[in-house]
This record gives structure tokens, C-alpha cells and sequence, in this order.
């Protein structure tokens, strides 16, 4: 697009067919200098004088841009030295006993985190009522936590959770290290309900590695701000794996390049997590049950929050982010009104070479080799594409998003709700062309396959992990698995069922790339585009008007032909004299 | 041979500087329109709206001109001599019979010509200008009340007019070579002096 000799082209083009023109302007100018310099540089959402556009531009000013702000490096942040604690000096025995110290100033932490969706699990979204949460939703990775606690639970911010039974009023099991370590040495183990290593273990399962008890001493004295380590621990392995479930989150991003993220560049600005997911008393800001699809309120000064989530791109950059009042950032500033802003700034997901899961088929689980062992198959790309714990999967990376009208409201398909048919949408995102609160937003669909419980009508739990004789990895037997499963949920398996197709929408948010590497207009101002299956907005380029097209290049055609036909009989008659 | 001054310095200015605006508007214009790939949309729109506001402020001055040198009056329409006019294009010219209309410097145009810019001024210039106008204003019609405008009409009727630009466009061309001489017209555009026989 930008070679020097295009440039050179469209340079000559312009000069060109604009030439006469210039004159003109000259002329105009002359007559008319402001009308006409309003005239030339005039663009929607800049040329009107309403005050709403008004205020619209005055946010630019308060909006950062992305050559404003450089975060200087932290040396040391805290004004607390945790080495020189002496409630610290100890040899602790358990995670508990390090929180037991921690409360001893931290009076009310475990108090706050009792209260957030890190530790309830729990999330009642107020729009539809609907109670969601980890506790709650079944998804199409792992399906469920229910029943499945001892092993979900290493990224629960507590100790002890294996079963209904755990208190969830206890502030000794609140795990402050999981996100305040530091040393990078913490590590919740699956299968442990949420506690590390307090003794040498062999991890993973039968590779024949170690891991060393866990040294609670340092870690305790060495305890920080939240990192993107300790976030992606994690946040990075959802779904059962680094890169696995949302696509835009991995462990890439522990130390990224400019290209993968433009924030959180290691040697640029070098934002946490926390730098966008603000905490307010322990409760993160942010959160897919309820995203912020749309903000049209403009940058949020420092210390104004009147409720609004500060974790969005519109709290810093404002509405009007593109800088300059060229025709084209004009434009794109305008886009603001249809597009979320990751859309066009975040053109590919799984973007730091690592693979993503983009399908996971329950259906083909649990065939076993000839004798008897457990299968595992890896694809070209190394990744594993069968295992006979889990089924098929396929991985993808730089993958681009689909596309969907979204206002922020998510509705789930929750367990016991009454399902028809072979397909279920596990969630829907609600939104619409005619919604003003709707913004055409990137997803990751993952697709599925899973058990069903037919008797019941309802996607179906089932018992994954654990050491008895029903939990399906290990057994692999659906029926046990469902029957455990279904009666930790509350429900009696009706001994019939069936795997169905469902589907799940992940919002794309995360991997912001540098400017350089947005969206290009005629990726989806053109047939075919990315946008193509985006329904209710007219978008030039998307081969609108195919009958008028037709109709209208065929008589153009006629009149050429009839011209040159006609010229042609004229220089014809004209030679015979 | 006679030659006779008929087109004004501004008149030259204006139909030289609007055919180039109009050519590099079709040319942008389509392309937008997603016809073919040249500029690459981003570059398409750039040029596009400011050749449009470049043309828009042309019109306003020829306007002006029309108006305040009484030149307005060379687009009224008649039907004198049209059909003579369609029997000299579809078989006179090429038979080198006279021409039906007898050009002067208060009826520069001929019947056919008089018609098809009428038809210019008043049905594809204000659709495509207003249509356009609509089109770059389309962030501003909460603003301006008129929320109620569809933008696929809007751009169904700018891109109707467009072709119908385009027709015009061809017709036109081919016919200044129908001159005299081929050239006659053109040089006439140029020069402002028409060579009649
Ligand atoms: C001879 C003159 C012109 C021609 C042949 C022309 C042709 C076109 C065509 C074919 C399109 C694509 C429409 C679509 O597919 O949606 C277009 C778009 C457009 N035209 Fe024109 N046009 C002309 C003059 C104007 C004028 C005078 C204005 C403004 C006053 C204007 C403003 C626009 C705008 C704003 C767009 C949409 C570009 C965008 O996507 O932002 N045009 N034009």
C-alpha cells in the first residue's frame, strides 16, 4: 500500500486532476478564506458546532494518546520492607498460617475478598437476573466445577475448597500469595483444593519431575503488588492450559513485544493487569459477565469513577481517540459509534505464537489403546489433538475474530435450564444494529461438543477429576461420571445421554497491537470482508447495490459502444470523402 | 471559415476544473463504492471527500457566475429543432450535411445540448450533491433531527447519480469531438474562440 512508487503514483494522480483545482481554491480562498478553509478540512463529527460534539472534542484533550504517557520504572513501590517483619520470620507450615500473618496489619483484606467474585465464585448479573460465576455456569472446556472442586480450585484465592462443605465465611483460607507472590516459586497444584506443595511432589502426574516444598518463609517476605505473573497464573490457564481458553490471554503476554500488546510492552510502558483492571477494595474492575460493550461518556478523569467500569480503552483514551482532525481520523473517530474500538485494534487473537483451543470434542473420550492405556495424539503444530481423557480438539493461532453486534449483556444457558435440539449457544451476546448501546465487537467462538442428559433436558455435569472410582479420567465411564456429576448438581442422572453441539463467545480484549498494525478500511470496506456477516449497517465498499451495479455499468457499456460505433461510421464515411 | 469568441475566461476555468474534479470523483467515487481496487479505500475516501468539497465549492461560484452575468438563460430548454438535431446525429453527420443549429454568442449550446445540461444542472448535480452532502454528514443527523434518513438511500441515490455522471460523461466526451473538426469544440474550451464553417 505504501510503497514509495504508489506514493509517487497517487502524488502524480493528485497533482494532476487537482491542479485546476488548486486554482480554484486559490480563488475561493481569496473570496472566501475561513469558509473555505472550514470548507476543505470540515468532517462530520468535527464540523458541527452542537455542544454535544463540543464536548466530544474537549475529551480528546483529556484522553491520553499513545506517545503521552510513559510509565517510568518502578524501583521500589512499597513503602513497606515485608523482609524486616518479624510476624514474617517464621517457618510456616500452610498457606492459612501465612494469612493468619498477613491479617495481623491487613485487618480487613480477607474481609474485602470475601466479597469478590475471586473468592464467592459467584456473580448475579443485574440485567437478567441470571446467577452466574464459576460456581454456576457450565462452559465447553472443562464443562463444570461441580464435583470437581479438589482440582478447579487452584485458581479459587483460597485454601481448602474440595466440596460443598467448604466455609466460605473463613479468613485464614483467603490465599493472599496467589496474587500478591513475587518470587514466581508459588504454586497451587490441581488435585490439592487450592493449598501448594507443602512437600517435595512429583508434577506433573508420572513425569518423573519434582517440585520442592514450597518455601512459604520467602515467599511471605518478599510479598508484592499483583504482577502479570501472578494474574496469569491463572488467567493465562484457563480452560486447562496456557493459551487454552480466551485466546487473547497467555503466558506470552508474561513479557510481550510491542507487536502482541502496545500496553503492556515489557520495555515500553509496561502496564500490569492492574494498571487497566483497577481495584477497588480487592473487587477487580472488568469482568466478561458483564462487559462494558459501550462507554460514549468520554476519558474518566483521575478520581471520578461515579460507578462507571475504568477498566475500558474509552476511560483513558476518550471517544475521539485518533488524534488530528485529518479527514481520516475524522472518520475513524466517528467509527466510534458502531465499533468497539478492539475491533480495529485487535486484528488477530493468539498473537504471541501461541496456539489457542478453538474446538473440544467430549464425544470421542475415552478410547483406550489396545492395552487399555490411555491415547494421546499431537498435531503438525505439536499441540494435542487427542486425548482419551478429553476427546479431539484442534488448536488455531492468529486467528481472526468473529464479529457480533454487543450491548454488554451476556445470557447464559445454565445447568437445569430445559435445552432442544443437537446445538446450544452456551451463552448468547445479546445486541443489535438499532441498539445505540450495541458496538460491533471481536469474539473467539468455541465450539463443542458435550455430554447431555437427555432424560433431563439440560446440559449435562459430570465428574472429571478425582481419586475414586467414578471421576471420568482415570475410569472412563460416562455413566459413573455423569451420575456423580449430576447428583453433586443437584439433579438425578436419567441414565440416557447424548453429546450435543454447543458453542461459547469469549469477548476479544486483550493483545491490543501497536497503531501500525490496526485494521486496514479495506479489510472490511469490501465484499467479503470482515465484516460481511455483520447485518443492519450500510458499510460503502460491501457490494451493496448489485442490481443498480448492473444496471448501471451495462449502460455505460451501451453508451461506450454506441459512441465508438458511432465515431467508427464517422471516420469510415469520412475517409470515402 | 468564421471564428467566434464564445466561452469566458471563467467558463473555461469552471468546465476544465469540473471535468477533472469529475473525473477523479468517479474514479474515487466507484472505488469507495468497492467497483475496483486503486487508492485502497482509506485513500479513495480521502481524495473522494475532499474532491467533493473542492467541486462543491466550484459550484457555488458558477452558480454565482450564472446567475450575475445572466448566462443562466443559454440552459432554457426548447424543443426547436431537437428533432432535427437527432436526424443530423444519426445520419447528417456522417454524410458531412449541414449542421441544423447555427451557434452563437447568446445560443452557445445546441437544443440537444441545452436539454442534456439542463438535465445536468437540475437532476444529477443536485442529487449527487445532496446525496453526498447527507453522506459526509451522516455523524451529524441526530444532531441535525434528520435521524430519520435512511444512509442505504441516501448512498443508493448518490451512487444512482453517479452512473448517471458516468453516462453523461461518455456521451459528452464523444460528442466534442462532433464538432466541425474533431478537435473544433476542444480547442474551443481551451481558447474560448470556435471555428464555425
Ligand atoms: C461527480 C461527482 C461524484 C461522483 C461520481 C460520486 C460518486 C460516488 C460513489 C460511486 C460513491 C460510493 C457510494 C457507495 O457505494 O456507498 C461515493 C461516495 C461518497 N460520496 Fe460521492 N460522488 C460525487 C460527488 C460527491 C459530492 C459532491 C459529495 C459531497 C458533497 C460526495 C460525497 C460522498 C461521500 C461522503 C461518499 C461516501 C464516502 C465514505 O464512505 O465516506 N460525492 N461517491
Amino acid at each position: 500500500m505504501n510503497t514509495p512508487r504508489m506514493k509517487v503514483r497517487h502524488a502524480l494522480i493528485l497533482i494532476g486532476c487537482l491542479l485546476v483545482t488548486t486554482s480554484a481554491s486559490a480563488i475561493v480562498a481569496d473570496a472566501q478564506p475561513k469558509a473555505d478553509g472550514a470548507a476543505i478540512t470540515a468532517q462530520p463529527g468535527s464540523a458541527t458546532t452542537t455542544p454535544v460534539v463540543t464536548l466530544a472534542n474537549e475529551k480528546t484533550t483529556v484522553a491520553v494518546s499513545s506517545e503521552a504517557y510513559t510509565k517510568p520504572k518502578a524501583k521500589k513501590p512499597s513503602t513497606a520492607d515485608h523482609s524486616k517483619f518479624s510476624e514474617l520470620d517464621k517457618d510456616f507450615k500452610t498457606g492459612p498460617e501465612v494469612t493468619k500473618a498477613c491479617l495481623e496489619c491487613h485487618t480487613e483484606a480477607a474481609k474485602q475478598v470475601h466479597n469478590t467474585k475471586h473468592w464467592t465464585w459467584e456473580y448475579l448479573n443485574p440485567v437478567t437476573k441470571q446467577k452466574l460465576g464459576k460456581k454456576s455456569i457450565i462452559n465447553n472446556f472443562c464443562t463444570a466445577v461441580t464435583s470437581n472442586q479438589t482440582f478447579c480450585s487452584a485458581c479459587h484465592v483460597g485454601y481448602g475448597w474440595s466440596d460443598d462443605s467448604f466455609d466460605f465465611t473463613s479468613e485464614a483460607n483467603v490465599d493472599c500469595i496467589a496474587c500478591h507472590d513475587t518470587t514466581g516459586s508459588y504454586k497451587k497444584i490441581p488435585g490439592l483444593s487450592g493449598h501448594p506443595n507443602y512437600e517435595k511432589m512429583e508434577w506433573p502426574p508420572h513425569s518423573g519431575k519434582f517440585r520442592e516444598a514450597v518455601d512459604l518463609k520467602k515467599i511471605a517476605q518478599n510479598i508484592g503488588k499483583t504482577s502479570r505473573q501472578t494474574c496469569g497464573a491463572c488467567h493465562f490457564y484457563g480452560g486447562g492450559g496456557n493459551a487454552v481458553k480466551h485466546g487473547d490471554l497467555d503466558s506470552s503476554l508474561t513479557n510481550p513485544k510491542r507487536y502482541l500488546d502496545v500496553h503492556m510492552e515489557s520495555d515500553g510502558l509496561n502496564f500490569t493487569c492492574g494498571d487497566c483492571h483497577v481495584s477497588d477494595s480487592h473487587e477487580v474492575s472488568g469482568s466478561r459477565y458483564a462487559p462494558t460493550a459501550t462507554d460514549d461518556e468520554g476519558a474518566l478523569i483521575r478520581g471520578k469513577r461515579n460507578g462507571r467500569n475504568p477498566t475500558t480503552c474509552v476511560a483513558c483514551h476518550g471517544n475521539t481517540p485518533h488524534p488530528g482532525n485529518t479527514t481520516i481520523t475524522a472518520k475513524l473517530n466517528a467509527h466510534t459509534d458502531k465499533l468497539a474500538c478492539q475491533t480495529c485494534h485487535i486484528p488477530e487473537f493468539a498473537r504471541g505464537a501461541l496456539a489457542t483451543k478453538m474446538s473440544w470434542d467430549w464425544s470421542t473420550a475415552g478410547k483406550l489403546d489396545e492395552k487399555g492405556q490411555r491415547i494421546i495424539e499431537k498435531a503438525s503444530n505439536g499441540r494435542v489433538s487427542y486425548d482419551s481423557k478429553k476427546g479431539h480438539f484442534t488448536y488455531d493461532r492468529y486467528v481472526i475474530p468473529e464479529y457480533v453486534w454487543f450491548n454488554g449483556n451476556v445470557k447464559y444457558t445454565l445447568f437445569g435450564e430445559k435445552v432442544e435440539g443437537d446445538k446450544v449457544n452456551i451463552n448468547t451476546f445479546l445486541g443489535s444494529a438499532d441498539d445505540p448501546d450495541s458496538r460491533i465487537w471481536p469474539v473467539k467462538v468455541f465450539r463443542g461438543k458435550q455430554p447431555y442428559d437427555v432424560g433431563n433436558e439440560t446440559l449435562a455435569v459430570f465428574h472429571t477429576a478425582g481419586k475414586d472410582d467414578s471421576a471420568f479420567w482415570g475410569n472412563y465411564d460416562w455413566d459413573k461420571a455423569l451420575e456423580w456429576g449430576m447428583r453433586e448438581a443437584g439433579m438425578k442422572y436419567s441414565g440416557e445421554k447424548k453429546f450435543v453441539e454447543t458453542e461459547m463467545s469469549w469477548p476479544i480484549t486483550h493483545m491490543v497491537a501497536p497503531k501500525e498494525d490496526a485494521m486496514r478500511c479495506e479489510q472490511c470496506h469490501t465484499e467479503n470482508g470482515r465484516l460481511q456477516a455483520i447485518d443492519g449497517i450500510y458499510m460503502p465498499g460491501r457490494n451493496n447495490t448489485p442490481l443498480v451495479d448492473k444496471i448501471g455499468f451495462t449502460l455505460a457499456l451501451l453508451a461506450l459502444l454506441g459512441v465508438l460505433i458511432h465515431g467508427g461510421i464517422r471516420y469510415l464515411m469520412s475517409k470515402r470523402g | 471559415m468564421e471564428r467566434m469568441y464564445i466561452f469566458k475566461r471563467f467558463e473555461r476555468f469552471w468546465h476544465w476544473s469540473q471535468a477533472a474534479l469529475i473525473m477523479f470523483l468517479m474514479l474515487t467515487g466507484f472505488e469507495v463504492h468497492g467497483s475496483y481496487t486503486f487508492f485502497g479505500f482509506q485513500q479513495a475516501v480521502a481524495y473522494h471527500t475532499i474532491a467533493a468539497w473542492t467541486l462543491v465549492g466550484l459550484w457555488v461560484f458558477a452558480v454565482f457566475w450564472h446567475l450575475t452575468t445572466g448566462e443562466w438563460k443559454q440552459y432554457i430548454p426548447t424543443m426547436d429543432k431537437v428533432v432535427a438535431m437527432f436526424r443530423y446525429y444519426l445520419t447528417g453527420i456522417f454524410t458531412n450535411a449541414p449542421h441544423p443549429f447555427k451557434q452563437t454568442r447568446l445560443k452557445k449550446h445546441n437544443p440537444l445540448q441545452r436539454l442534456a445540461y439542463l438535465f445536468v444542472l437540475l437532476v444529477i448535480n443536485p442529487l449527487i450533491w445532496t446525496t453526498g452532502w447527507f453522506y459526509l454528514f451522516y455523524n451529524s443527523w441526530k444532531d441535525w433531527g434528520v435521524d430519520w434518513l435512511n444512509i442505504e438511500y441516501v448512498a443508493l441515490f448518490h451512487v444512482i447519480a453517479a452512473f448517471m455522471m458516468l453516462i453523461f460523461f461518455i456521451a459528452h466526451v464523444y460528442l466534442a469531438t462532433a464538432g466541425h473538426t474533431p478537435t473544433a469544440h476542444i480547442k474551443a474550451m481551451i481558447t474560448g474562440w470556435e471555428e464555425t464553417d
